[in-house]
């Protein structure tokens, strides 16, 4: 599967029927949504005009392949979609053709050709409860990742399962599931989170790549900045209402229907960091908040298990009615067992009391 | 290593369990150890009725009086703005009455944020306010000791990382958010062991003395 015609990335478009123009305004939306600075436009179009196609191993581990739907459909036929279908996915065990030996080699090849300048896309979480959990081609998830990392440039996991581990690490974790950059210590590793993550980040961080030969500035979740670098909240264009203090308190009353907050129907907005408020899904079209349902914080490490999608975010994980009352009646027994005590203290020196006559105060008098 | 999001949700889950438990034992033995003590009749012939100058007490001490304000008005001022800014803050902002509402079952209407916003800022201030207080007037610093000191610390910090948390000034928020519950935490554990109990037990004293003066008949 390596491509042997080994066009830039110009050529594809034109060959596509990209116009300069288009490609144009692709190279400052993308130095815009990157938080470039704008005359840096020509620079990327200069990059990506001559870049080759970089030779990308895409590995799927414990994943439900939505990371791929989302990167692959969304935006067909768009400029992201053409720069996607550019890069030389030579191995992808969901899209290739190619399959059993013929694929396993194929990657095996495209590894041997780029040495240490192959990127690594990961989506899915990597068993650590036992290796049989999932494989490929009867290998392991984990020795796949270490193998095929260690002749890579860098490493980008893609999705909450590969950068946090996502739904497999769900409490109680029964696969030992955990995250790339758990194991790949060696290599940088971007993490592209979400459940499934927007499709726009992937291609812009391969833009500031083709352009620059490095990768963008990260956040402490080795998160693309400009894209996780503000929360859900912060940009959520029905932050007014929970200044204002409006809320919708069902799905269906008077509150939904006039798009006030949903806080208290368990948006987690306000501990999302992603980029849905402004990139938006399909194609600017809309994104959980816009439709009408909270955010479920899909972008954030232990999601899963960070309460109920439909808890407000101030709500505890535990029971807390329940623990409440078993603690006030745990009070009341030990208020009734102190009070006995003291009742006995109280009694006991009662009885030791002395009396005192007057007779015995002129004594000591 | 422990993430953000990992200590948050400790603070939501194990950690809040912890100290709300800790926090509902001890204020209900300690309330039902005072109740329960009771007082030794007195034989003497009554000269007024308990109940009403008990209620009326009640009322008149929540209330400033004139003569502290002459002498310490920084007291009374700090007092007031301090407390009527913390009970806004904990009872009417938004996601507090959320948590009551799961809590015990019902909510009660809250107010906009910028308000609460502003209530807390008065609060943080007056805290401030009594802290200088109590360090610089001479009678209020003889009759701090240690305890005074951690209790102001106590309700001090949910004051602080709860406006932080709000203005979003600690990066990122999941860190934010679980500083300011387990300031909460550590309020609530510490609470029935210290003077934080005069929330609970304020009304049964004043109302306690109201009741032996109006028995007395004298004005309380």
């Amino acid at each position: 599967m390596v491509d042997s015609n080994n066009k830039t990335l110009g050529e594809t478009l034109r060959r596509n029927g990209v116009s300069r123009r288009g490609f144009l305004k692709f190279c400052t939306a993308t130095a815009s949504m990157m938080a470039l600075p704008p005359s840096m436009a020509p620079a990327i179009a200069a990059a990506l005009d001559k870049a080759r196609r970089p030779s990308v191993i895409w590995l799927s581990f414990q994943e439900c392949t939505g990371c791929t739907e989302s990167l692959t459909r969304s935006h067909s036929p768009t400029l992201e979609n053409l720069i996607f279908n550019h890069i030389s996915l030579d191995y992808h065990h969901t899209l290739q053709a190619a399959s059993g030996h013929a694929a396993e080699a194929a990657k095996e090849e495209a590894m041997h050709a780029n040495e240490g300048k192959y990127l690594v896309v990961v989506d899915g979480s990597i068993p650590l409860g036992n290796p049989g959990y999932s494989t490929t081609a009867g290998i392991s998830n984990l020795q796949t990742l270490e193998e095929t990392v260690a002749g890579a440039a860098a490493v980008i996991a893609v999705g909450t399962c590969a950068a946090f581990g996502g739904l497999p690490k769900a409490d109680p974790n029964p696969t030992g599931a955990v995250s790339v950059s758990d194991i790949v210590k060696d290599k940088p590793v971007i993490n592209v989170s979400g459940c499934p993550p927007i499709p726009v980040v992937i291609t812009g961080v391969l833009a500031h790549y083709l352009t620059f030969g490095t990768l963008p500035d990260l956040d402490q979740y080795g998160r693309p900045k400009a894209f996780y670098g503000t929360s859900i909240h912060d940009r959520c264009y029905r932050r007014p209402f929970y200044d204002k203090g409006l809320f919708a308190n069902t799905f269906d009353d008077e509150g939904a229907k006039r798009g006030w907050c949903l806080y208290k129907l368990g948006c987690k907005g306000p501990m999302a960091y992603n980029a849905c408020a402004t990139v938006k899904w399909n194609e600017g079209t809309s994104w959980p908040v816009e439709s009408g349902h909270g955010c479920l914080g899909c972008s954030e490490p232990d999601f899963w298990d960070a309460g109920g999608f439909y808890n407000a975010l101030s709500i505890p994980l535990g029971e807390v009615s329940r623990t409440a009352s078993v603690a006030a009646a745990a009070g009341l027994v030990l208020g009734a067992a102190a009070a006995g005590l003291n009742y006995k203290t109280k009694s006991e020196a009662k009885k030791r009391h002395g009396r005192v006559t007057v007779e015995d105060l002129e004594k000591t008098s | 290593m422990i993430e953000p999001m990992d200590f948050l949700l400790w603070t939501r889950g194990t950690a809040f369990d912890v100290a709300v438990t800790i926090f509902i034992i001890g204020v209900i033995i300690r309330l039902f150890e005072i109740v329960s003590l009771g007082r030794v009749k007195s034989l003497a012939e009554p000269k007024g009725t308990e109940f009403l100058p008990g209620m009326k007490t009640v009322l008149t001490r929540t209330l400033p009086n004139g003569g502290t304000f002459k002498r310490q008005p920084l007291t009374i001022i700090a007092g007031y703005v301090f407390h009527i800014g913390l009970l806004v803050s904990l009872l009417l902002f938004i996601p507090h009455i959320e948590l009551f509402s799961q809590t015990f079952g019902f909510g009660w209407p809250g107010l906009p944020n910028p308000i609460v916003d502003a209530a807390a800022v008065l609060g943080i201030v007056g805290l401030l306010a009594a802290l200088w207080n109590r360090l610089t007037n001479p009678v209020m610093k003889m009759l701090s000791d240690k305890e005074d000191y951690l209790v102001w610390i106590l309700t001090f910090l949910p004051m602080l990382t709860g406006y932080l948390a709000y203005h979003r000034m600690i990066d990122p928020y999941p860190l934010a958010m679980g500083l300011h519950i387990l300031s909460i935490e550590l309020l609530l554990v510490l609470f029935p062991f210290t003077k934080l109990m005069h929330t609970f037990t304020l009304f049964l004293a004043r109302w306690y003395n109201g009741a032996m003066s109006g028995r007395r008949g004298v004005e309380s």
